[in-house]
């Protein structure tokens, strides 16, 4: 393996370490079946095609089959994308916003941020879980109001976060000689702050595209999330735990795949490629 | 003879970069270091001398390794112990004495807890011993109310007192070898004759062995029995301070004190117009920090009513210590702290006091240098996008022209093109100061605003950039706003200097007349703490105590 890293390596002049390289594969691979999920699914996700409901693992249904008989592989297959659509579309607006946000604040100052900094504070003390209750009782469920609902939830805090690193950064002498130089706001941001916290909030990104994943199932739970016969992982596990006793395979598989996915974001994060500074030129 | 306490035997230092490349860094060096002798290690940054002081500790900084030699220190030889071993030594047999007190205390803990630190790490003796120990070090070291002195924290006492407080927590073990890393030269020039003097009589009381690495040979000369030359990882020469100063034998040692040798500054060429028009016209600025109070003035006034002038093509030297307001001067300067009253004025044009109302060509034509080339250079960004960012902004250079521009500008400051690729954080403190500069000079700017950018370099590339401002003030009759502390450096410059004392202007005259013409009691002070490059000269320093103890707070 180390052979693939290293011609990696010499190709691209970065460093890429195997945890990296293989928690990337995962990723793609959920990704490429979020796409194509429709095409490659064995059976129709909502209809009930086995006559043994928990079935085991078999030829005919490799994951078994859920609490209704429905198949398990092609639920999972097709959870994949609402799982990996919603919560990587919510993450990233969620993190867009409150970096840029707490990014403006740190670089701006004064009341600009004062004003900004206790009106997310107050939106960030309604329950998450309320507030998507509200939300989808007003405006009723689908993907884009789940994805903006997620958003609202987690933007403010991604703003705490960013802001107080942007603090640090906005001190150092390097941002006072880009001030003195006369430069404007979106160039501080861009090109003196962010890439100097853009590290622990990649961290950040990570954690809370699984906070959203397990607040996605939870809404799912409640029927304010994907609604039947769709299902997102969160809701495959949740409807399936009864089978728990039963070792079914239709609890199993689901939670293997929140993991997966979960695990391989926060392990890529942590070991992004490092460009290779020492280069013979 | 006494069995010496270092043995350094060839030794060899290598790393290894991120594409797997090799580097020497120490290619075989050898010295010893008798009983309760001082070895200083000098040579530019990059030349391997802290990478050396470091492997007695047994210690290499990330990346690198001890790949051969032997470095035995008070007969263990710690490139063949293991860790645990070596940590054992560390602070006990071996201590080490960093460049920035400052950084190396631990700011929620009271002073004393931290100076006997080592004492309860290694078990050499009870608290209550340590405690009455570091008292007497205390005392020993000249630190003022000793026995309550380390009650206090970190913040509480001053640089100077840091760097002895540092000092107390090396010697608290009785260690064989002390290693001092650069340790005074964040500090004040009179505050610095006090710290040499105590860590001089410190170690002569205890017979204690030293290696010293700085690159300030007058510090050397005040300090050192031996000295050791080094450069690129080699030992160019080593001898007797008395021989290396005066009898200098190898190039690289006599092009290090000829660098040394304070060169007399001979103004421009200038053909100035009877009555021309400053560049820079300062009057009665009031600056400081904090909210307005009742008179319009800040909080917390730094700058007390400010007034001069510099002539278009001539240096004005701004000296004074710490904490006298040199550098809020840089800064209200630039605009970055808006006085609260008091008008700056740019060739006969006022400038708006906050730089977010000045206009682009007001900004590029005052340039800003900052002191610590650390935090003046974003971490994260390469070299060449760091210079050809002002080529950009001001000049509205692209593609082929801006790299063009950025090689001339790494040549001008003498760095090879190569390193325009490379991040900050991959240079030497030197280099990166360099950087700094050429950013500046990016900007084609009229008058650049030096903050003390000599201060953190060696001898010879501080008298080579010294040399490179004069040849780029002739060309482009550029004027130069020197801060600094280092009253050499700005006799190399400046035709005038001000000097200044909490906020205030104390005195300006002619750099010329600096040495013997000063009339302030303050800038008599500042100037007869100047370390000279004479073994004797910290020995038979004479100064009025009375008014150094008005004037230094120590």
């Amino acid at each position: 393996m180390t052979a693939v890293t290293n011609f990696i390596a010499r190709k691209s002049g970065y460093n890429i370490n195997l945890v990296g390289l293989c928690s990337a594969t995962v990723i793609l691979f959920w990704a490429i079946v979020a796409l194509i999920a429709p095409m490659i699914t064995p059976y129709p996700v909502g209809e009930i095609v086995d006559w043994d409901y928990f079935g085991p693992s078999s030829s005919a249904f490799w994951l078994g089959s859920d609490y209704l008989g429905r198949d398990v592989l092609s639920r999972i297959l097709m959870g994949a994308r609402f799982t990996v659509g919603i919560s990587l579309g919510a993450v990233t607006l969620a993190c867009f916003i409150g970096v840029t946000l707490g990014m403006l604040a740190a670089v701006i100052g004064g009341l600009f941020d004062q004003v900004l900094s206790r009106f997310l504070d107050a939106f960030n003390s309604i329950p998450s879980k309320l507030f998507g209750l509200v939300v989808v009782a007003a405006v009723g469920s689908s993907v884009p109001v789940l994805i903006l609902t997620l958003t609202a939830i987690y933007a403010p805090g991604s703003y705490r976060f960013a802001r107080a690193l942007a603090v640090n950064i906005n001190t150092m002498d390097f941002v006072t000689v880009a001030r003195a130089r006369g430069e404007g706001t979106l160039y501080l941001i861009k090109e003196e702050i962010l890439p100097n916290i853009i590290g622990p909030v990649l961290a950040d990104f990570g954690l809370r595209f699984v906070f959203i994943v397990l607040l996605l199932s939870g809404l799912s739970f409640l029927g304010l999330g994907v609604l039947p016969p769709n299902a997102d992982w969160g809701a495959l596990v949740k409807e399936n735990i009864s089978g728990l006793p039963f070792a079914a395979p239709a609890v199993i598989y689901p939670s293997f795949a929140i993991a997966s996915l979960t695990i391989s974001v926060n392990m890529m994060i942590d070991n992004l490629p490092k460009k290779i500074r020492d280069r013979e030129d | 003879m006494t069995q010496p306490i270092v043995q350094l035997k060839d030794l060899r230092v290598n790393a290894t970069t991120d594409s797997g490349r090799q580097v020497e860094i120490i290619k075989g060096i050898s010295f010893d270091v008798g009983p309760g002798e001082m070895l200083a290690l000098i040579g530019e940054s990059g030349s391997g001398k802290t990478t050396v002081a470091l492997s007695l500790l047994g210690y290499t900084r990330t990346g690198c390794r001890i790949d051969g030699g032997e470095i035995k220190v008070a007969g263990h030889d710690m490139a063949q112990l293991s860790e645990a071993q070596r940590a054992s030594h560390r602070g006990a047999t071996v201590s080490y004495i960093p460049q920035s007190a400052a950084a190396a205390f631990n700011p929620a803990k009271p002073l004393i807890d931290q100076v006997i630190e080592a004492a309860h790490i290694h078990d050499v003796m009870p608290a209550e011993v340590a405690r009455e120990k570091a008292i007497e070090l205390f005392r020993a070291l000249a630190l003022p109310d000793p026995e309550t002195i380390g009650e206090r924290y970190p913040h509480q006492v001053s640089g100077g007192q840091l760097q002895r407080l540092s000092a107390a927590m090396a010697l608290i073990t009785d260690p064989r070898l002390v290693i001092f890393d650069e340790p005074t030269t964040a500090l004040d020039v009179t505050t610095q004759i006090e710290v040499l003097r105590a860590f001089k009589s410190v170690m002569k009381q205890g017979g204690i062995s030293g290696v010293y690495v700085t690159h300030d040979l007058a510090v050397v000369a005040q300090i050192a029995d031996r000295i050791a030359v080094l450069k690129a990882g080699e030992v160019q020469e080593i001898g007797t301070t008395e021989q290396i100063l005066h009898a200098p034998e190898h190039p690289y040692t006599k092009e290090l004190m000829s660098a040394f040798e304070p060169k007399a500054f001979v103004g421009a060429a200038t053909d100035l117009a009877p009555n021309p028009t400053p560049v820079l016209d300062v009057k009665r600025v009031f600056a400081g920090y904090g909210p307005k109070g009742a008179n319009n003035m800040p909080a917390a006034l730094i700058l007390k009513d400010i007034s001069f002038d510099l002539m278009p093509g001539k240096n004005l030297g701004v000296i004074g210590e710490s904490g006298s307001g040199k550098s809020t001067l840089a800064r209200a300067v630039a605009g970055l702290l808006p006085p609260a009253t008091g008008q700056i004025a740019f060739k006969g044009a006022e400038l708006h006091p906050d730089l977010q109302d000045r206009t682009k060509d007001q900004l590029r034509r005052i340039q800003i240098v900052f002191q610590l080339a650390d935090t003046a250079l974003n971490p994260n960004k390469p070299i060449g996008k760091i210079l050809g960012r002002p080529l950009g902004f001001y000049h509205g250079l692209k593609g082929q022209a801006r790299e063009a521009r950025v090689d001339e500008l790494l040549d001008m400051v003498r760095l090879p093109k190569s390193i325009r690729h490379r991040l900050p954080s991959e240079l030497s403190g030197g280099q990166k100061q360099r950087i700094n500069l050429a950013r500046a000079l990016a900007a084609d700017p009229e008058l650049i605003l030096c903050d003390e950018i000599t201060s953190a370099l060696d001898t010879v590339v501080a008298a080579a950039i010294l040399d490179l401002l004069k040849e780029l003030q002739r060309e482009l009759s550029l004027s130069y706003m020197f801060i600094s502390h280092d009253l050499s450096t700005v006799e190399a410059i400046c035709d005038d200097v001000l000097v200044m004392y909490k906020g205030e202007i104390v005195e300006r005259m002619p750099t010329a007349q600096m040495r013997d013409g000063a009339q302030h009691a303050y800038s008599r002070l500042l100037v007869s703490s100047v370390p000279k490059l004479d073994t004797h000269w910290l020995d038979d320093l004479q100064q009025d105590p009375e008014i150094t103890a008005q004037f230094s707070r120590r």
